[in-house]
């Protein structure tokens, strides 16, 4: 699994909780090292170990480590970049649920090594899309769950999201869009990081 | 090309939908109509001014009136705007149907960044075939990405010395090791400067070692390290290479006398009693030397095994004495006994 994704787990308990509890969970997962460089590929097992260390000491379920990883990832501000990146996916929420299905692309673009989950979109209604999620990481869509649930406040939409299990596809993820202008959302400045 | 042989009918706003960024120019070349994302440029609305009191034609050169420009139609185009930004545009010009002016459509071009930034554009600005927004997404990723390596290039730069360091100190001491002298030695060879090489032995240490204990050594062998740091410049190398075996390098020195004065004093030092747990621990130096400037060429192997020759003769010259080796095989230069 890419460092990037590893790294970003490590960032979460670092920010979320502590250095000395990202300590103790490297150590838990035996990794060998104390933390993870972004920008090499580690193999896909010292993950699994990291989410299972995590869960086991925090004695939360992984689902819900998982959502908050997802969360994380674009509410806190070591992640703004990430979130600023997810925004260039549309001027609606609307525009960037769709532009989901592009992600793993927009990713390579960038990195060419990034192996993103596979995304699909579809709609359900006027207002109710179905995203699956296949990835090698169990338990992806609560992440995505959590991403969604952050990303709809930083547009300032109202949404109910759901985790409906696992299909064959992949893991499947209920999103209903209420209120299209709930809040003012977060500004969004297209060159605020062109230097 | 750009021909506007049949006319197809469409409205402002579909103009303005499907390039934000054109402008209208009526036959007497005043502008009648400018896209949204273009008006942002200037603080007036630029409708009814002539086109080149707001725009300068870069390139092609020599385009300054209206025939000029509609002569250029399907040309690319460089433009820059006089509205004092500098920001440079390209486009191309098409003339409108029945002889009713100018079409232009235009785009930043590669200043798109610089445009971005100084009118505050946003995703509405551009045409939804655009791909400006995509550009602007790479550029802050692949920014992202490249500070990214960045970091950890410093890192494994960082990483890479501390081991090159580990990998040329002697734990004990802090001095440099047998790897690092072998090296700093090439080194002065290298750069055809002179140079002083001495190889010290402590006398008696295994007495200190074996009455004393291996702590008792060890604390010893730090000791004669510090005399040795202190009475060395800081762009000499001393080594330790080996049990209580010592190798300094003097680069710039091609004078014997200067040489021997360094090894007295050292000697005098290390004659002195070191104290371990209140006990005083005697040691002695033997110091064999050589200079680079008595071989020709000088060659690592041949100045080692002259300056083991030349301990070896102090040695046997008694304790607390320092040997000049001189070349070619000959007998030691002679023996200065210690103070």
């Amino acid at each position: 699994m890419h460092g990037l994704v590893n790294r970003a787990l490590e960032c979460f308990l670092r920010d979320t909780y502590s250095p000395a509890l990202w300590a103790e969970v490297a150590h838990g997962a035996r990794l060998g090292f104390g933390s993870f460089e972004p920008m090499l590929i580690y193999d896909l097992s010292q993950t699994e170990a990291v989410i299972l260390s995590a869960a086991s000491r925090l004695d939360r379920p992984r689902e819900a480590l998982l959502e908050d990883v997802g969360t994380y990832l674009v509410s806190h501000p070591t992640t703004e970049r990430l979130r600023r990146l997810l925004r260039f996916g549309g001027v609606t929420f609307a525009d960037f649920l769709h532009s989901l299905d592009d992600l793993p692309d927009r990713a390579r673009l960038a990195l060419p090594e990034l192996e993103l989950p596979d995304l699909r979109l579809t709609a359900t209604g006027p207002h109710r899309f179905r995203l699956v999620c296949a990835s090698p990481i169990a338990g992806m869509g609560h992440v995505m769950l959590g991403l969604l649930r952050a990303m709809a406040d930083d547009y300032g939409v109202l949404v109910l999201l759901e985790h409906r299990g696992q299909s064959a596809e992949g893991e499947v993820v209920s999103i209903a869009l209420l209120d299209a202008a709930f809040a003012a959302g977060r500004p969004f400045d297209l060159a605020e990081r062109l230097g | 090309m750009g021909a506007a042989a049949t006319g197809i009918g469409i409205g402002a706003g579909g103009l303005d939908l499907l390039m934000p960024m054109h402008l209208r120019l009526d036959p007497s070349g005043a502008i009648s109509g400018c896209g949204p994302t273009l008006r942002k440029l200037f603080p007036e609305p630029p409708l009814g001014r002539p086109f080149f009191h707001l725009f300068e034609v870069c390139r092609p050169a020599g385009i300054e009136t209206t025939s000029a420009l509609s002569a250029r139609s399907g040309t690319r185009l460089h433009l820059a705007a006089r509205n004092g930004s500098g920001v440079c545009l390209r486009g191309v010009v098409t003339p409108l149907h029945d002889g009713r002016g100018l079409l232009l459509n235009l785009s930043f071009g590669i200043s798109v960044l610089e445009a971005v930034r100084r009118h505050g554009l946003t995703n509405g600005d551009f045409a939804a075939t655009d791909l400006t927004v995509e550009l602007l997404y790479l550029v802050e990723a692949k920014t992202a990405v490249t500070e990214e390596l960045h970091r950890l290039n410093r890192r494994l730069e960082q990483a890479r010395r501390a081991a090159e360091e580990e990998a040329l100190t002697d734990e004990l001491t802090g001095l440099r090791n047998r790897r690092a002298l072998d090296q700093a030695l090439e080194a002065a060879i290298l750069t055809r400067q002179p140079f002083g090489l001495m190889h010290l032995d402590l006398d008696f240490f295994k007495e200190v070692n074996d009455s004393f204990g291996h702590a008792a050594g060890d604390h010893v062998l730090r000791s004669v390290a510090q005399v040795l740091a202190r009475e060395t410049r800081s762009g000499d190398t001393v080594a330790r290479i080996g049990g209580d075996e010592f190798m300094m390098i003097f680069p710039g020195v091609a004078d014997a006398e200067r040489l021997r004065k360094v090894a007295r004093r050292m000697i005098a030092e290390v004659d002195k009693p070191i104290l371990f747990e209140g006990r005083p621990c005697r040691v002695a130096a033997s110091i064999g030397m050589t200079l680079s400037v008595l071989h020709d060429p000088p060659e690592p192997a041949r100045i080692l095994a002259d300056a083991d020759a030349a301990l070896y003769a102090a040695k046997r010259a008694g304790r607390g004495v320092a040997v000049m080796r001189q070349v070619g095989g000959r007998r030691p230069a002679g023996a200065q006994p210690g103070p």
